[in-house]
């Protein structure tokens, strides 16, 4: 993205401009340039995924079976899910950890560059072979993003060898990533930025470095188990050879639970970082805001079998699961709550970072909420697998994560770019965006209570009434995502020049360098300055 | 120490991790067992064999139901000699299921037992059990295929009634395939 | 079609807005409390977290948006330089714990009773197939299976959607009220899940093992639910209902069913003519065979084969019972002996042999299959 030269001394042949054409983007070590790839795979990767999602939304627009048969059907909710959440959202993190943390601690690059270009290049070649499964015989995957056996092992489709092998791709990439993150953090801060100096981001970035490097690897297991069940006549999760079914949903969401806050921690580090800059005001309760992560990450181990409750579990599980699941609830309350404070007797403006953020707490918390309720098992037995759950973790997930993904790139395209966004198109974006997203994601509680299952390509009459304003939302929630297309083209393009510290409020290591960053940045660690907390 | 010889120890201690590693997943075979027996977790197994007789307790009545489920690919006729049996916490019982493969080919069926309420399991003993082997039989054969079982005086008193399921399945490919001699089924 | 659209916008937001929660059930807004003790205190419970997360997000969010009004630049605010409270943290961390244990009590207490598996009075077995229930009375000897019975035209758009659209079925799961009733469930296939609402059970059916639920029915009535986990192509098409009678009722019901199953065995035995074996054979092959083999025969390239011009319905009639009647291991092809009748079979058979051009000519008989059913020592073939 950034094409200038460097300003600063060249005491090395190290120092000089980025190579040209294609070369570069290949052979690249550099932090900036290999955030930039991942962010616009990441955006790619959404409209891949975005797309398939309006397909089932115009099938769904309508009772009746129009556009799609229920085998395609299912092949789109399983792709849409795996798109979004290894192709999307994952990346887009990842994407924001590369520019931003080196610049925030002060560090010259991250500590193994070349690890870092091959974790990157992984990701392109694992999701072409995951959606070339499309044309294959037999269709592509199409058991849900879960993949629950035996549906996955002995009924699966020929095509879920290579999505076995696209995710041992993904699961490497984020290894390696997460390794990445770990060293450059704890090696490679500027002299006098002690651990509890770390911005927020960053530390919430730790963080889900240690979920990521947990838990892949027991994905990858669980997919290796599938592998030798499907073509070396093991019976890991077959009743037939003394196996259990049961067994890889254990392990799954031994993953699984883990994975959704491995997609929601760098959101709360994002949004920390965002509304004290524009409340000009720090952020409150520094020490406890990194507490809760911390014990959210701890706590995220010991919830799994939640998704779980109408499996058979005995009733001790159960109990033990739905007490640890509502515990969740008291550091993640204490972060919204911090996030409030910290805005409380602030000096707010709402420039569009700051609008996705809000955005963010209100709208994430809603999604805590439809959490809480179904952490409380007896109830849960209602509301499992129909589209009560498709609602929370959407909200969660899009007005969550999403929009702390847009609500960064928004407030430090500046900083990438050396050009102001318009705000006016970023205002338009994001109302669009949040109008888009309740008016498709609220209804969807209702047809859940009402008794609608999930992944079904057609549904009963009364919920019809919701499934169309599900859709028509979609559409217009899908649509606008052209608009943040368009801005950030934009805004690469040109734009009012933007300030080294492009708003106000902005504080941190990442604001001391010009806007947009020279490609190499702290060649010498910097002196903190004051203000950097 | 020279940064050579650092990082050749370092290598070497990273390496003795990666075989440490991978024994540890080869002895998980036998500390699975190890854990399954000392917590009783999942039920299927050790509560299998021979049993000490003992008198039964008559003052609890307990019902067991037997029930048989075909797995999809198997077309065997399959079901209990008896649906309900009503016994006694120590009490040696005997019943059978019966088998039929009415296709033209011979076959061999696995039966897989599964019990309900999951925490009776473990009190379940069964002292003979045609799930512990392949059936094999020829087109057109039929077996009965006995069972002996005993309810252990230990069962809490709040469970009044347990299920005792098989499910058949069809794996006659794998054994012929792998060439795994199949187990006569003994009357 | 866009007025149509604005219209239940409108009418969806005002609802929301306006109708108080009684009605909403109705509505499709949300739970219902249901016809069981069990289902009524789930709903409770529902209602009470919810109502508590209102009054936190009220509370929450109400200080936010006053602060967001308030506390903006262009009002003149200053920012003020507190960062850190020990009081207010340890208030706003235990308090939502109190909350919480509040919420924990009842919920144990409905969980425990939903545990309670002891003492029923009726024991029903469902297994769960791809894509259809079967029920088995236990004690009985009742079993039958329960497929979803919409007309395939109203699901393709060619012919109007009647009122229980997708949650009909040839056979309902008949059981008495005011009874225990324990269902015992399992699957033939893949993982499915039994779900009713109104009755407030869902339990997955997990292939090889067997699972426990349980419920006492308070009022008669027709209840439905539907498969709550993905099985594959037809996971949305595989409806349950539920009907509740009186015990008198069930016990006539009991009665009249089996004496039914008499009478389709004996008419198995009279002769058929082959236009009886073709129009029964068609209803059988859209329902049962049609969902992989496509109601014109030409299957799935890849995945179900074509019947219509296959070497196999037009070969050897006995291969062709053997693959109906036994499955095909290895494939997703199920063994149709226990699922359809004699007459059925014999018909579909028929009907596969006759149709889309194959026209062979020739029957297959429901007594011949009848006693290839029964053999216990005859050979699979005829």
């Amino acid at each position: 993205m950034s094409t200038l030269d460097t300003t600063l001394e060249t005491h090395s042949d190290e120092h000089h401009g980025p190579a040209r054409g294609l070369g570069r983007w290949l052979f690249t070590t550099n932090h900036k340039d290999i955030g930039s790839m991942y962010l616009w795979f990441s955006l790619l990767m959404f409209l891949v995924g975005g797309s398939m999602a309006l397909m089932i939304r115009a099938e769904l627009f309508q009772p009746g079976l129009q556009l799609v048969e229920p085998g395609f059907f299912n092949q789109m909710t399983t792709l849409h899910g795996l798109i979004m959440v290894f192709g999307a959202v994952m990346p887009a993190f990842v994407g924001l950890a590369n520019w931003m943390v080196p610049m925030m601690i002060g560090a010259p690059d991250m500590a193994l560059p070349r690890m870092n270009n091959w974790s990157f290049w992984i990701l392109p070649f694992a999701f072409a072979m995951l959606l070339s499964t499309l044309f294959m015989t037999g269709g592509a995957p199409n058991f849900g993003w879960t993949f629950y056996a035996p549906l996955s092992t002995t009924y699966a489709p020929p095509s879920v060898t290579y999505f076995i092998f696209a995710i041992h791709m993904m699961g490497i990439s984020s290894i390696m990533g997460a390794i990445n993150i770990i060293a450059t953090i704890l090696n490679m801060r500027t002299p006098g930025m002690t651990m509890m100096k770390l911005p927020l981001f960053c530390w919430t970035w730790l963080i889900t470095a240690f979920l990521l490097i947990a838990v892949m690897p027991v994905l990858a297991g669980v997919v290796t188990m599938m592998l030798m069940d499907i073509h070396f006549g093991t019976s890991f999760f077959d009743a037939g050879g003394g196996g259990d079914p049961v067994l890889f949903q254990h392990l799954f969401w031994f993953f699984g639970h883990p994975e959704v806050y491995i997609m929601i921690l760098p959101a709360f580090g994002i949004i920390s970082q965002i509304i004290p800059a524009f409340a000009r005001k720090r952020l409150f309760g520094y020490a406890s805001m990194v507490y809760a992560t911390a014990s959210i990450a701890i706590l995220s181990f010991l919830v799994w079998a939640h998704h779980m409750f109408t499996v058979g579990i005995p009733l001790a599980g159960e109990l033990f699961f739905m007490y640890a699941t509502m515990l969740i609830a008291v550091p993640t309350g204490v972060k919204v709550f911090n996030w409030v404070a910290t805005m409380f007797r602030g000096s707010m403006t709402f420039e569009t970072p700051m609008l996705f953020a809000l955005a963010f707490v209100v709208l994430f918390t809603i999604g805590g909420f439809s959490g809480l309720m179904l952490a409380i098992a007896p109830v849960d037995f209602q509301y499992h697998d129909t589209y009560f759950v498709v609602a929370h973790f959407h909200y969660v997930l899009v007005p969550g994560a999403v929009f702390s993904i847009m609500a960064g790139v928004y407030y430090w395209l500046p900083k990438w770019t050396g050009h102001m966004l318009n705000e006016r198109m970023g205002r338009l974006h994001f109302w669009l965006s949040f109008i888009g997203v309740n008016i498709t994601f609220f209804p969807m509680h209702f047809i859940g209570l009402a008794g609608m299952p999930r992944r079904i390509p057609d549904y009963a009459l009364q919920f019809a009434d919701f499934n169309m304003i599900a859709s028509v939302g979609a559409f217009l929630f899908g649509l606008s995502q052209l608009i943040f297309v368009w801005n950030v083209i934009a805004c690469v393009r040109g734009g009012r020049k933007a300030e080294a510290r492009a708003w106000e409020g902005a504080e941190g290591l990442e604001w001391e360098v010009p806007s947009p960053a020279p490609y190499h940045t702290f060649a010498e660690p910097p002196k903190l300055p004051e203000s950097v907390r | 120490m020279s940064l050579h010889a650092a990082n050749r120890k370092l290598v070497m201690r990273l390496a003795f991790g990666c075989v440490l590693m991978f024994g540890f997943g080869f002895a998980l075979v036998p500390l699975y067992d190890v854990f399954c027996e000392v917590t009783g977790l999942n039920g299927k197994i050790t509560n299998t064999g021979p049993i000490a007789a003992s008198e039964a307790d008559t003052s609890r009545e307990i019902r067991v139901r037997l029930i048989a489920v075909h797995n999809e690919e198997m077309p065997w006729q399959f079901g209990p000699q008896q649906g309900l049996i009503l016994t006694h916490p120590g009490e040696m019982k005997q019943t059978a299921f019966m088998a039929t493969n009415p296709t033209g080919r011979r076959m061999v069926g696995q039966a897989i037992p599964s019990v309900a309420p999951a925490e009776a399991a473990r009190y379940l003993h069964k002292v003979n059990c045609f799930c512990f082997e392949q059936q094999t039989l020829q087109p057109g054969e039929s077996v009965e295929m006995p069972l002996l079982f005993v309810v252990d005086k230990n069962l809490p008193e709040h469970i009044r009634s347990l299920t005792l399921s098989y499910t058949l399945f069809d794996i006659s490919p794998e054994v012929s395939s792998t060439g795994r001699g199949e187990k006569e089924q003994s009357l | 079609m866009g007025l149509r659209i604005i219209k239940t916008i409108g009418s969806g937001v005002g609802l929301a807005l306006l109708a108080p929660a009684s009605l909403h059930a109705e509505w499709g807004f949300n739970l219902t409390p249901g016809v069981t003790d069990v289902s009524r205190s789930v709903y409770d419970l529902h209602m009470t977290i919810f109502w508590i997360c209102v009054a936190i997000a009220l509370a929450v969010f109400g200080v936010m948006f006053w602060s967001i009004f308030h506390h903006r630049k262009s009002r003149g605010a200053k920012a003020h330089h507190f960062h850190e409270n020990t009081l207010v943290e340890v208030i706003w961390t235990l308090v939502p714990v109190l909350i919480l244990v509040g919420m924990a009590v009842p919920a144990t207490a409905t969980l425990i009773k939903m545990y309670d598996f002891s003492e029923a009075e009726l024991d029903v077995q469902i297994t769960g197939y791809q894509w259809k229930w079967r029920y088995d009375y236990l004690d009985h000897e009742l079993s039958f299976f329960s497929n979803l019975s919409t007309p395939r035209e109203q699901i393709t758009n060619v012919a109007e959607k009647q009122e229980n659209y997708l949650l009909e079925v040839d056979r309902h799961l008949v059981l008495p009220v005011d009874t225990k009733i324990r269902f015992l469930l399992t699957a033939n296939d893949v993982i499915h899940s039994w779900w009713v609402p109104a009755l407030a059970v869902k339990k997955d059916a997990i292939p090889g093992f067997i699972n426990e639920a349980w419920t006492i029915i308070n009022e008669p009535g027709i209840y439905r639910g539907q498969c709550a986990e993905l099985c594959g192509q037809d996971h949305g098409f595989m409806p349950i209902v539920v009907e509740a009678v009186s015990r008198d009722e069930f016990d006539a019901w009991l009665l009249t069913a089996r004496a039914e199953e008499e009478a389709q065995a004996q008419a198995a035995e009279r002769s058929w003519t082959l236009d009886e074996l073709m129009q029964q054979g068609e209803q059988v092959y859209l329902q049962a065979c049609a969902a992989c083999h496509l109601p014109n025969g030409e299957g799935v390239p890849g995945a179900f084969p074509a019947l219509k011009g296959s070497p196999m319905v037009l070969g050897d009639v006995a291969a062709h019972i053997d693959i109906v009647l036994n499955g095909k291991a290895g494939t997703a092809m199920q063994a149709f002996r226990d699922q359809l009748g004699s007459v059925q079979l014999a018909a579909v058979i028929t009907y596969e042999r006759n149709a889309w051009g194959n026209s062979l000519g020739e029957a297959v008989s429901p007594a011949q299959i009848a006693r290839l059913l029964q053999s216990a020592d005859g050979e699979g073939e005829q």
